[in-house]
């Protein structure tokens, strides 16, 4: 699986060198360092892993511009790939609403016989899973949720609520712990217009209201290291000292570290949200302020693969009394610390 | 492409024979209205000095700090080098949408090298190189293959991005090179080497610009093509130069951002092509070209960051934040535009 990619990535940074910027780069470009793992498979127990009837799952989701979606993109194809029954056709992934309804629309004329889609908007997307539900297609939606469940047959997704409740009773738990009175616990959210980062927010806000605790500096950055790099300086800047700091996202977590080594500071300990390998490698190291994060992770696009194909198959889960799979699954946000860190690492995603 | 560039078609030179009728002469570098220039600096500059008020007075435990003050001036230093690459091309009446994205592949390119220990020199180089070449691209198809600029950098802005997602696999590179980390987030006589790099660009920038045959030509092909063209000035070369100084900034730049945030990813440098416009705009730099200045477009590039970090220091909103950046963009292209009229009377 691993092979034709990066055979053709290889080919095409010896085309970008020589239109991008000089020929003497070249060499120094076959940066394929053998990360591309399949991550998070899902182990099937019971007669469910026995190959079954054939089924066509047709795939669809948003652009991969984030170490976490292209997680979950990666996810599902290796899933895919684990079944000898299973014919995986997947769309190149889109930002652009109007470009993924065409996408899904071809995959409904295609008649594939699951279709699982990540919509880049649930709301906009609504409709489409609809027809697709109509003409008969079993839609397993990720993630974000439709408007409507019948546009769906099965949701499966993370909660976003509850990450911000479990961060926030770490955080205050561990507070409680050292016995520190009056704590000033500090917040780097992602893109506060979107309603996931509005959730992560409530959730810490009501857990730490419960704890007797509240926000104070908040800052919202953009899930890009980058941004978060210069939106946790000047956060760094504003309070002097801070007890806790929660970062909503991994990805842009490792400029949010860069700005905290960057200043010097050390004073206050800090937990993370997705889980990814950077990040749990420095809670295993234990040797910064980097102590936990909240799990909202890419494996639930691998398991969406796999109830895709029982749905297609029209089988229950294992252990389950229900002769069919459920309507819903929420994945649980656990907090991923030191002392858990090793059961949580097949999880882990590259960011 | 397939035509010969000198074969002059009527329109296709912009005017080309129509012998220019109302403009200052090629070196109108500075002409008669020295003072509505002045004018609009000393606004600019109350105005930053009324937002450093601002910030005092809400903060005054955090503002005036030197870590503050440091902070800021670090957090200016990647768009402020963009934005002088960003000052010459607008002045040379062009446009260059690529800049964020270019900082983007150099930033990737030159960290996946990090990954494979190439060391720190070759990371320098890789950046430099990576960022110069796609703003040579950039000029040659303005000047040599007459792509409007607009389309042109347009075109380097979708697939520069895209060659960064290609060469990272979408994944965040993060730097091990201790030689590199060591260097660039260190400090030199007590302030951080970004600051010094900052200082350094500026200055070079100031001096090509305001001291140079280079600058002269630079205001004169942005003035009056025609007039420039007639008075012998390689204008399809200056041109395609003009944007290589803007690209190599952007490797500068990208060299800033991996050493800030100690990686290497594809969405860096996002927006980098609307901020640097907007404080080049700002800083009174005409967006037609011929006039401009770089110590306006410095101003403007501060104006912005103190604002984001008295919105942080507040803890205030960073929706309210991009109200009030457009409301300044907006004050002050009326300014222009008004100081403009006086001068041109249309």
């Amino acid at each position: 699986m691993s092979g034709p990619t990066s055979l053709a990535r290889r080919r095409f940074l010896t085309g970008g060198a020589a239109v991008g910027a000089g020929a003497l780069l070249a060499a120094c470009t076959s940066n394929e360092s053998p990360q591309s793992t399949p991550q998070a498979v899902a182990g099937n127990q019971g007669d469910n892993a026995q190959p079954g009837a054939h089924v066509t799952i047709g795939f669809s989701a948003p652009a991969a511009d984030h170490g976490w979606m292209a997680a979950m993109t990666k996810n599902a194809r290796a899933q895919a790939g684990q079944f000898s029954d299973v014919t995986f056709t997947a769309t190149e992934g889109t930002n652009d609403v109007n470009q993924q309804i065409a996408q899904v629309e071809t995959l409904i004329n295609q008649k594939v016989g699951v279709l699982v889609i990540l919509p880049f908007d649930g709301a906009a997307l609504t409709a489409v899973g609809q027809t697709a539900m109509d003409a008969g297609i079993p839609v397993v939606n990720v993630d974000r949720v439709f408007d409507t469940p019948l546009a769906y047959r099965t949701w499966i997704g993370g909660d976003n609520y509850r990450m911000g409740v479990n961060a926030g009773n770490y955080i205050a738990s561990e507070l409680k712990k050292k016995g520190v009175a009056s704590p000033v616990i500090g917040e780097v959210a992602g893109i506060d217009s979107l309603p996931l980062t509005q959730e992560r927010s409530q959730g810490f806000r009501d857990a730490l209201a419960k704890n007797g605790f509240a926000v104070g500096p908040r800052v919202s950055a953009q899930f890009t290291p980058e941004s978060g790099e210069q939106m946790t300086s000047n956060l760094l800047q504003s309070a002097p000292k801070l007890d806790a700091l929660w970062n909503h996202d991994d990805d842009q977590g490792i400029g949010v570290l860069a700005a905290i080594d960057n200043a010097s500071r050390s004073e206050f300990f800090m937990v993370g949200g997705a889980g990814s390998r950077n990040m749990m490698d420095l809670i295993k190291a234990d040797s910064g302020v980097m102590k936990a994060t909240v799990l909202y992770s890419p494996s639930m696009a691998s398991s969406a693969i796999a109830l895709a194909r029982l749905l297609g198959q029209n089988k229950g889960i294992g252990d389950l009394a229900e002769h069919e799979i459920p309507a819903n699954v929420t994945t649980y946000s656990a907090v991923v610390t030191k002392e858990n860190v090793d059961s949580y690492a097949d999880v882990a995603f590259d960011s | 492409m397939t035509k010969d560039p000198s074969s002059v078609l009527p329109e296709a030179g912009s005017s080309s024979e129509a012998p220019p009728p109302r403009t200052a002469p090629p070196s109108a570098k500075a002409p008669r209205g020295r003072f509505p220039v002045d004018v609009r600096l000393a606004g600019l500059l109350a105005v930053f000095v009324l937002l450093c008020l601002v910030g005092f007075l809400t903060r005054p435990d955090a503002f005036f700090t030197e870590g503050n003050l440091s902070t800021i001036l670090r957090l200016a230093a990647a768009i402020g080098v963009v934005s002088v690459g960003m000052t010459f091309v607008i002045i040379s009446g062009g446009i260059d949408l690529s800049v964020g994205s270019i900082v983007a592949l150099s930033s990737v390119w030159a960290t996946t090298l990090a990954t494979q220990s190439y060391g720190p020199v070759v990371m320098v180089l890789c950046a430099l190189g990576v960022g110069l070449g796609c703003g040579l691209v950039n000029g040659v198809l303005v000047s040599y293959g007459r792509v409007v600029p607009f389309i042109a950098t347009l075109a380097m802005y979708a697939s520069a991005r895209g060659l960064a997602e290609r060469i990272s696999g979408r994944n965040t590179q993060v730097v091990r090179e201790a030689g590199f980390l060591d260097f660039f987030r260190g400090d030199f006589l007590g302030i951080p080497v970004l600051i010094w790099m900052f200082a350094l660009v500026f200055v070079v920038g100031w001096i090509l610009l305001n001291r140079t045959t280079f600058g002269r030509r630079t205001f004169a092909v942005g003035g009056n093509t025609e007039a420039a063209r007639l008075a012998g000035i390689n204008v399809k070369r200056h041109t395609a130069l003009v944007y290589g100084v803007a690209g190599l900034c952007c490797g500068i730049a990208a060299l800033m951002v991996v050493a800030r945030t100690t990686s290497g990813a594809s969405t860096n440098g996002l927006y980098y092509e609307l901020d640097a416009i907007a404080a080049v705009v700002i800083g009174g730099t005409l967006l037609s070209g011929g006039r401009g200045t770089l110590i306006g477009t410095l101003i403007g590039v501060l104006i912005f960051t103190v604002l984001g970090n008295i919105f942080t220091l507040n803890n205030l909103d960073t929706d309210i934040q991009n109200i009030a950046k457009g409301a300044i963009i907006v004050l002050a292209v009326l300014l222009q535009f008004r100081t403009n009229r006086s001068r041109k009377s249309t």
